[in-house]
């Protein structure tokens, strides 16, 4: 009985020492106080008791409070982008580009800078959510670069922007999350979003037109995964083809982890298609590949893909062969190959995906905005979260993809976009990614 | 039961006469049931008539749901035995699956390099399929061993539990072992293409696939039904303490069935590589789940039973969507074929609850 009884308040203590773990430490969901203040967790080391609005500094902090940091210690940055899985290619080559950057840059106004969080978004809501959550709990985090996937930017924009701070992507794409380019906003929208790639209402414009005019095909059969990019590039494709005068002959979706893919596809040659139009994640776009080549009666369908599908480990597949791919221009300056060549120095491999230098032009925007509107306060740096948000609306940038200027809505790329093809004489990416039939800018697209 | 039955005495107090009494659940159940039907039955004419698909189109769907059925099948098989001697369902299965389909992923990618694999087709998918069994059945014996002999006695929900957890672990270790990208099947020439049978155009690989599950199935019944050691596991797993009484080594059959079950899914594992070519640590988990509903359709610790829910199951999967979806205009209709593969399991429940053919590995006999 005495054992018993040992037992049970152990395992009493044990429950609520975790209770009081669980509660103390994450309270990074109050969004208007300022840093530091009673945190028990906050790793800055400010000790500053006294933070409040009036203290001894001359600023006046907006609605979204401020963040401080004393000297010597680092202004801290976060990741959140997708590194695990068949789409690791995409995040962990953003990853790596922000890293060049941080080292890039060095320090600002004598602070360095520390990627915080390097946190994994799984390319879906569940990552994106959780990720986010993981990293605003910091209250030192001025800014996240990510994510990489749409399906998770739609929970990241909104915990992240929440919380004051800022989230600057580099390939998310779906119109959603900004606007349809014609002033109304996206139904994710949430301000303190930005993104540095294109939106996808220009690139399905530009598949669109490429399908239509270049290659002179009007039956096309369109699928999608079921995720936000998927969905909204599979939508501005539709759109932008009908208005040309081509016929959608099946628009449908397959589920991401499918993996039989013929009877989707015997209808998709039931209804006739000509090409299809497949800007999904791998490996749903393997599977699609391969078996597209045994269905009866798609023996000479013309497949597409996009962005999503423009990876290293793809285009080296056999059945992906004279597929062609829309996606971001490549760009051509000397800027771009030194960072190459800095990307090869430090990771011993070419990039792997494409959007490293939106990456890399997302993370050095957000420095120079943090730059421009940083005050100091006797030793302290002070970042006022508002005033980081207006500047990243108005200045412009001349980053490696282009002259950057964040819109209402925060699509701050005015891009062109590349119609590319897998040939057997490109072995890798950096071959695909040379190879492009045409380029289409805004202004080509009527946008 | 939903209705209720009174004996009346007779006339003259002789024969009782049954009445059955309808009661508005039953009534509601039987409503249920046609409406089902209807629905099923209309969105297939609306299907058919609309003239979507020609009837070579409706024969490939067909092909496609056997075959990807035969490899539910397989795995269901080891689900079903080892419910029907241990009654409870190993969740680790698809794991063995997994770890199959991964071996038979390096063999093959092996011997792609050598002259065996152009050289002699059938010798190279013979090692391919041997060495994948291998796998398979040992990582079953050794889960049995560690994860389910020392919870022999416990309540059935325990080893349940721990089928997860040893789920879990299979797959995690492989991740650890072999990383988490997808790894793509070598391709073996004289398997792409088709074949001219009777008329019908039919892919290569199905074939073969096809063909080996209905072999292996074949062989495992009659192994079942005419062997000492499938009597004995017929024994075990209709009475254990009596068996032991009898002079059957109990403990020895259940590390054979589990081994058994390894095989098959083993098999399946090599199939699978041939038909979908892409593999990585995470692809045992949905066929697992098909597969546990395979055998649940057919009737679960019923080994027909698992080949029919797994060659069932696959068809409706393959064939649902397009014959009763797209009949009623639904958008994206193939992105469904998860939702009719389990509505059938649902139906399936609610029109014969112990799935198409009951529920006992050993008959009643008498």
């Amino acid at each position: 009985m005495k054992m018993k009884r040992g037992l049970k308040l152990l395992a009493l203590l044990a429950v609520i020492s975790l209770v009081l773990a669980a509660c103390g430490g994450g309270e990074g969901g109050d969004t208007t106080t300022t840093a530091g203040v009673d945190e028990p967790t906050t790793t800055a080391g400010v000790d500053e008791p006294t933070t409040t609005v009036g203290g001894d500094e001359p600023v006046e902090p907006g609605e979204l409070g401020v963040i401080e940091i004393a000297a010597g210690e680092p202004i801290k940055i976060a990741s959140l982008q997708a590194i695990s899985g068949d789409v690791a290619s995409l995040g962990t080559d953003q990853v790596r580009a922000t890293e060049i950057a941080i080292a890039d840059k060095g320090e600002i106004l004598g602070h360095p800078i520390e990627l915080a969080f390097n946190e994994d978004d799984l390319c879906n809501s569940e990552g994106g959510q959780t990720g986010a959550t993981r990293i605003i709990a910091d209250p030192q985090v001025v800014a996240v670069i990510g994510t990489s996937c749409s399906g998770a930017g739609v929970p990241a924009s909104n915990v992240v922007t929440s919380a004051g701070r800022v989230l600057v992507s580099g390939s998310n794409t779906s119109p959603v999350l900004t606007s349809d380019l014609a002033g109304n906003a996206g139904s994710e929208y949430h301000p303190g979003y930005f993104r540095t790639a294109h939106n996808d209402a220009i690139q399905g414009a530009a598949a669109a037109k490429f399908v239509f005019e270049e290659l002179g095909l009007t039956q096309v059969a369109t699928i999608n995964d079921g995720d936000p990019y998927t969905q909204g590039l599979t939508s501005a494709f539709e759109g932008a083809f009908e208005g040309l005068g081509g016929t959608i002959v099946l628009p449908t979706a397959v589920t991401a982890d499918q993996t039989d893919m013929r009877p989707v596809l015997t209808e998709v040659a039931a209804a006739g298609a000509e090409l299809i139009f497949f800007p999904i994640f791998q490996p749903a776009g393997d599977f699609l590949a391969e078996q597209a080549l045994e269905v009866a009666g798609l023996e000479d369908v013309v497949l597409m893909g996009a962005d999503g599908l423009l990876s290293d480990t793809y285009v080296v597949l056999p059945q992906t062969e004279n597929m062609y791919f829309s996606g971001p221009q490549t760009p051509t300056t000397p800027e771009y190959a030194d960072f190459v060549a800095k990307y090869e120095a430090a990771y011993g491999e070419p990039p792997i995906q494409s959007f490293h230098a939106h990456a890399y032009d997302a993370t050095n925007m957000v420095f120079t905005a943090i730059e421009n509107i940083s005050q100091m306060s006797g030793d302290t740096l002070v970042i006022d979260l508002q005033a980081l948000r207006d500047e990243l609306h108005s200045i412009t940038y001349d980053g490696l993809t282009g002259t950057l200027s964040c819109d209402d809505f925060g699509d701050c790329a005015s891009p062109n976009i590349d119609i590319m093809q897998n040939t057997e004489a490109e072995a890798d990416i950096a071959g695909v990614r040379a190879n492009v039939l045409i380029s289409y800018s805004r202004e080509d697209l009527g946008l | 039961m939903t209705h209720a039955t009174t004996v009346t005495a007779g006339p003259a107090g002789g024969p009782t006469r049954r009445v059955s009494r309808i009661t508005p659940v039953s009534v509601f159940l039987w409503g249920l049931r046609i409406a089902i039907v209807a629905v099923i039955l209309y969105g297939s004419f609306l299907s058919i008539s609309s003239g979507r698909l020609t009837a070579s189109q409706w024969r490939d769907l067909l092909v496609f749901g056997i075959s990807t059925g035969s490899v539910y099948s397989l795995i269901a098989l080891g689900y079903t035995m080892v419910y029907g001697v241990l009654r409870f369902i190993n969740f680790a299965h698809g794991e063995v699956f997994m770890v199959g389909a991964m071996v038979a992923f390096y063999v093959a990618n092996g011997l792609a390099t050598t002259s065996l694999w152009v050289g002699s087709p059938v010798v190279s998918l013979l090692i391919v399929l041997i060495s994948a069994m291998v796998a398979s059945t040992s990582v079953a014996v050794i889960v049995e061993r560690v994860a389910y002999r020392p919870l022999r006695g416990a309540p059935r929900l325990i080893p349940l539990i721990t089928s997860i957890g040893a789920s879990f672990t299979l797959q995690y270790l492989v991740r650890g072992l072999v990383g988490p990208s997808t790894k793509a099947f070598p391709r073996m020439e004289p398997l792409r293409g088709t074949f001219d049978i009777f008329g019908l155009v039919i892919l290569r690989s199905q074939v073969v696939v096809i063909v080996a599950a209905l072999a292996m199935m074949g062989g495992l019944y009659l192994f079942v039904e005419r062997t000492r050691t499938g009597k004995s596991m017929r024994a075990v797993s209709e009475d254990p303490e009596t068996a032991a009484l009898m002079g059957i080594d109990v403990n020895g059959t259940i590390v054979r069935v589990f081994a058994v079950g390894g095989a098959m899914a083993g098999v399946a594992g090599a199939l699978w590589g041939l038909v979908f070519p892409s593999l990585n640590f995470f692809s045992g988990f949905l066929p697992g789940i098909k597969a546990f509903t395979s055998a649940v359709l057919g009737g679960i610790g019923n080994i027909v039973g698992a080949m029919l829910g797994g060659v069932s199951l696959g068809v409706f999967e393959s064939v649902g969507p397009s014959l009763v979806l797209a009949g009623y205009e639904i958008p994206a209709f193939s992105q469904l074929k998860d939702v009719v593969a389990y509505a059938a399991l649902v139906m399936v429940l609610i029109f014969r609850p112990t799935g198409i053919l009951g529920e006992r590995l050993a008959q009643e006999r008498g």
